[in-house]
């Protein structure tokens, strides 16, 4: 039988507000544990939580971002369950009126696209962080927990998708490219190693062409988007496995143990997971009219699907569009500058995403010292033969170190070729005169020996002649 | 002393309450006998309480807010936070400037 | 008459004339609390020091000529509910026993801004869950008026302070009546304002929709003062209205000429007691002839709001004191794990009535029952709202009597939890409709027991409220005091 794998994301993004979503507390990774504490976000009696605006607007700019509607009017709820590092032991989130819902994201996966439903986003507090010591660390051996209430009350919006992901690459393919769009946003720090990104997978296989979906196991803990891959393939493969071989796959929640790539059963307790949700009674509807909406759909940026379709109507190909996209803003910049300043785009891009990137990763600079005309110019140079693509490399490393616009480099460091045909007529005809077999062999067929050639004339050029050029005028000269 | 009875002989309807279970999602520890008693008291008030069935009509259910008060903010700006040493001197047990709890489940 | 038997407004008269000043009224104040603390137990904690130097700040203000308002100077008891930074803050659960909160709640910061004189925390049903302050972890309250009763409550520490003349005023809370039956079971007045309208950032909750803190005074122009020194939009609490305030006292004096009050008939008959029905009913003539057309009104979803609060206010709760765990402040029982912890913690911490409402809610709230029980109530309430707003079509205010009956017995009620909640049957209508609602001593029974009056105004009406309490306290001329032998303690 073949079994057809259904899949339905769950993702939760915290945002970089600089203010927790219901207090004053700031929002900052890695402080000293218990510092960025209040009464709200520690549940002491008597504290109430108060939204934080701009916490709403993001979530709604998510939303819009993932083409959802956006709710008129939406309400918090309270999820009851109690855990340690939940300090009121109920989670302010939504229920069933969340603020995003209905929306979709395109997915690519070796060259075809596929939408995928976004079932809803809504909006919602963190947990503190429980980090279990004693014996080898591992949460079943734990003496105690210790706990730290800096990340209880930072904003998370949880996005749902509907279970329309049908692979394993698929699922990295969709985390990826939601993660971009959070990121693009600007809302969310997006870091999958800090966890301010994390995926929830829901897995479930059935027989190809059922309607009926199977039952479906969700697997936590990928912190990687190659560990939500490979934990979905690890889970598909034990699920047709189990059914295979006359089993029936469990409703539970598992575990990807990174170490071992497996997933294992959390050990949960029966009926533990009636939420009551119910109606946050400290906290009054959102009303989300028109206006806001359309104000926060104004401020929305470019969004990598819309900037990847715009550089391949600039003639590039869909995999140097998505990794150009990919770079950072101020990289983009320089590109788009170039390009308005007639720069031609494919090589531009590759400029842009070879050479003056590897340059910011290796220098690590928060800037990017060449304007978009300053490229447009180097990329010119190259194309009229003035300087050599290897010295066009060294000509980049002085703009980026502050020497000066390409042409002024080029120039300073000597590295301008020699494109004048009457040079370069001598140093051919010289070449020609000191290599008599090479003559020979040419006439013979022997047209590769031409290279050779090219070598010698830049070598007694000191490599700063056009060898396009060179090579032209040695055939002539051979052929004539 | 006497009260309305009107409220107090409403009929009883039978109400099967799993107390134990409801016990364990309140994370209240009682014995066998208490929650005898718990059960039992709260029988007779969900059969009271159930009066609320008898509302005509298709009512909506009240707005969050009960003079419908709507769109309450805060701006995203940083206020101090708590000391720790006087948050901590409330908990039963830290260490490291941590709150410590035993473990999340039962070793052994 | 002992300066802490004068209201606010005399005593700040004569603070303020240089024949008395705030230290004097406070050692008058202590020194009663001193002698009537052991038959009553009005109070939890007493905070001297605080309180000192808290009157010397206002003599010392008001000697320079700073004059922060009628509170300035003023002795004022806080039920213990409302946290106190640094102050032992319990709601008279044993959970929170030697609870120090960090941090003041917003009504206290307001106290303290306006020169008022903190004397201490008084006793509550714990978690302000009932109805006779018999409730509480550190043991039961007694009415000044026959230490055998209840002072009502759940606000019965602040009542019996207030009427026993060891603070001048105090803050309650009403959740279902918690300020308004203890001060008719204690013959003062007790005000619930609209809800939304004083913070309740740092009142230890027990239902958020529903609680709301107010005044209980001896006068009700004591109460319009103290209202307006506590109320005003806090942008702590995300319920707080945030629009223009009244003034509690611009129409006090004015009369209730021409005015409509309707005249309940769902709160009246069956399990009223005659003496309390007789009252009411003479100063509904009373009003009258004092000019008032009176309209008889039938609000039939009256007869099941208590069944719909029952369901709301434990389904609340149940969220609400699910922090009390044992993790990171108050009491910890011993456990191998944090579920065996807490589940131990919260078995020993919370009291049979807080148990027994957390179960009602938790029940209420499960799958499988939700739609029968609290989401029918939730639609109850929105109807109880419809009958209201029907109501002030027509009438410019509603009046009933404050609770069915006067002070009951101490332990009549304990073992009957149905009968306890009976007691918050005319009062808890207004907390389902956020609307305010005032209790005024109208008279005595046979017993020398209270009566207490209740008005109703449509929401933000407490202009008009005020200008019909302040007329029915006039009708009544209500002079009796609690006889209570003091003996010092
Ligand atoms: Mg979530
Ligand atoms: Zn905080």
């Amino acid at each position: 039988m073949t079994w057809e794998p259904v899949i339905g994301i769950e993702v939760h993004a915290e945002l970089s507000t600089r203010s927790k979503m219901f207090c004053g507390c700031a929002v900052e990774f890695g402080a000293e544990p218990n510092t960025n504490v209040c009464p709200v976000c520690l549940g002491l009696p008597g504290a109430l939580p108060v939204p934080n605006r701009q916490a709403i607007e993001w979530i709604m700019a998510i939303g819009l971002a993932l083409d959802c509607q956006v709710a008129p009017m939406s309400v918090f709820h309270r999820k009851n369950y109690f855990y340690a590092d939940l300090p009121k032991n109920y989670q302010i989130s939504q229920f069933d009126v969340p603020v995003c819902s209905e929306g979709h994201l395109d997915i690519s996966v070796d060259g075809a696209t596929r939408t995928i439903g976004i079932e809803r986003a809504h909006m919602e507090e963190d947990t503190g962080k429980s980090t279990h010591v004693g014996d080898g660390g591992r949460i079943h051996a734990a003496q105690s927990t210790l706990l730290d209430f800096n990340r209880s009350g930072v904003p998370l919006v949880e996005i749902v998708s509907k279970p329309d992901i049908r692979s394993a690459a698929e699922s990295r393919a969709y985390a990826q490219e939601l993660r971009a769009v959070v990121a693009e946003l600007g809302v969310s720090d997006a870091r999958l190693e800090e966890g301010s990104i994390r995926f929830d997978a829901n897995v479930s296989v059935r027989p190809e062409g059922a309607e009926e979906y199977g039952t479906k196991v969700e697997i936590k803990n990928m912190n990687s988007f190659r560990s939500l891959e490979r934990a979905v393939e690890f889970e598909i493969a034990r699920q047709i496995e189990v059914l295979e071989s006359g089993g029936e796959v469990i409703q539970e929640t598992r575990h990807w143990d990174e170490e071992a790539e497996v997933t294992h059963s959390m050990r949960t307790k029966e009926g533990s997971s009636d939420y009551r949700y119910f109606t946050e009674p400290d906290l009054v509807p959102m009303v989300m009219d028109d206006t806001w909406i359309a104000r926060v759909r104004d401020g929305l940026p470019e969004l990598p699907a819309a900037r990847r379709s715009r550089y391949v109507s600039d003639g590039l190909d869909p995999h140097l569009a998505g990794v150009l996209s990919d770079m950072s803003g101020s990289l983009r910049s320089i590109y788009d500058d170039a390009v308005a300043a007639g720069a031609p785009s494919r090589q531009t891009a590759n400029w842009v995403t070879g050479e003056v990137n590897a340059w910011v990763r290796r220098t690590e600079s928060d800037m990017v010292p060449i304007t978009g005309a300053q490229l447009a110019e180097l990329v010119a140079m190259v194309e009229d033969g003035t300087v050599s693509s290897s010295a066009a490399k060294e000509v980049l490393e002085g703009v980026l170190s502050g020497e000066g616009g390409p042409r002024a480099v080029a120039e300073a460091r000597d590295l301008t070729q020699i494109s004048d045909t009457s040079e370069l007529v001598a140093a051919v005809e010289s070449v020609l005169a000191e290599n008599p077999d090479a003559i020979e062999s040419f006439r013979s067929g022997e047209t590769k020996v031409v290279g050779f050639l090219v070598g010698q004339v830049m070598r007694a050029t000191q490599g700063k002649a056009d060898p396009k050029l060179v090579n032209d005028l040695l055939r002539n000269k051979l052929s004539g | 002393m006497s009260f309305p009875t009107g409220f107090l002989h409403f009929p009883a309807m039978p109400i099967d309450i799993d107390i134990a279970h409801v016990a364990r999602l309140a994370r209240l520890d009682l014995t066998d006998d208490e929650l005898e008693v718990y059960r039992a008291q709260l029988g007779v008030i969900l059969d009271h309480a159930a009066k609320v069935q008898s509302l005509q009509g298709e009512p909506q259910v009240a707005s969050a807010h009960p003079l419908g008060f709507v769109n309450a903010y805060r701006d995203d700006v940083v206020v101090p936070s708590l000391d720790r040493d006087e948050v901590l001197a409330a908990a039963p047990e830290t260490e490291d400037g941590y709150f410590v709890a035993p473990p999340a489940l039962e070793t052994g | 008459m002992s300066p802490n038997d004068l209201t606010i407004v005399a005593a700040g008269e004569r603070l303020r004339a240089g024949d008395l000043t705030a230290v004097e009224l406070l050692e008058a104040t202590l020194d009663r609390a001193h002698r009537t603390e052991a038959q009553l137990h009005a109070y939890l904690t007493i905070d001297r020091d605080g309180a000192l130097e808290a009157a010397a700040a206002a003599d010392a203000d008001l000697a320079k000529g700073v004059d922060r308002g009628p509170l300035q100077g003023i002795p004022m008891a806080l039920k213990d509910n409302m946290c106190t930074r640094g102050v032992e803050t319990t709601a008279s659960s044993q959970i929170l026993s030697g609870y120090r909160p960090p941090y003041d709640a917003t009504v206290v910061t307001r106290l303290r801004d306006a020169g008022a004189v903190i004397v201490g925390k008084t006793n509550l049903d714990e978690f302000a869950m009932g109805s006779s302050t018999e409730n509480s972890g550190y043991g039961a309250t007694y009415n000044p008026w026959d230490i055998s009763r209840v002072p009502g409550g759940s606000s019965g520490g602040s009542a019996a302070a207030v009427s026993a003349g060891s603070a001048l005023c105090a803050l309650g809370s009403d959740t279902g009546g918690s300020i308004r039956q203890p001060a008719s079971l204690s013959g003062i007045v007790g005000m619930k304002p609209t809800y939304g309208t004083v913070s309740r950032y740092g009142l230890i909750a027990f239902a958020s929709s529903l609680d709301q803190i107010g005044p209980l005074s001896r006068s009700v122009t004591d109460a319009a003062v103290t209202l307006a020194t506590i109320w005003g939009h806090d942008p702590r609490d995300a319920t707080s209205y945030a629009g223009d305030y009244p003034d509690p006292s611009a129409e006090l004096g004015r009369g209730i000429d021409g005015m409509r009050i309707g005249v309940v008939s769902e709160l009246a008959g069956e399990g009223y007691e005659p003496a309390v029905e007789s009252a009411v009913s003479s100063m509904v003539e009373s009003l009258a002839e004092a000019g008032a057309e009176i309209v008889e009104l039938s609000l039939p979803t009256f007869e099941i709001a208590l069944s719909a609060y029952y369901l709301i206010a434990p389904a609340e709760a149940s969220a609400n004191l699910a922090r009390f765990d044992g993790i990171r402040y108050g009491h910890r029982a011993d456990g191998s794990s944090t579920e065996t912890l807490m589940a131990r913690t919260r078995a020993e911490g919370f009291g049979p009535e807080v148990t027994r409402r957390i179960l009602l809610g938790t029940y209420a709230l499960s799958a499988g029952y939700y739609d029968a029980f609290y989401g029918q109530a939730q639609r109850v309430r929105a109807a109880i709202q419809d009958d209201f707003a029907r109501a002030y079509e027509q009438v410019d205010a509603l009046v009933s009597p404050t609770s069915p009956t006067v002070a009951f017995p101490a332990g009549a009620r304990v073992d009957d939890p149905l009968a306890m909640y009976l007691s918050d049957i005319c009062t808890i209508p207004s907390n389902l409709s956020g609307h305010p609602a005032i209790s005024v001593p109208i008279g005595v029974d046979g017993q020398n027991l209270p009566i207490g009056f209740q008005v109703m105004a449509p929401a933000l009406g407490e202009t008009t409220l005020f200008r019909v309490a302040a007329e029915v306290e006039r009708l009544a001329a209500f002079t009796a005091r609690p006889v209570l032998e003091e003996v010092a303690s």
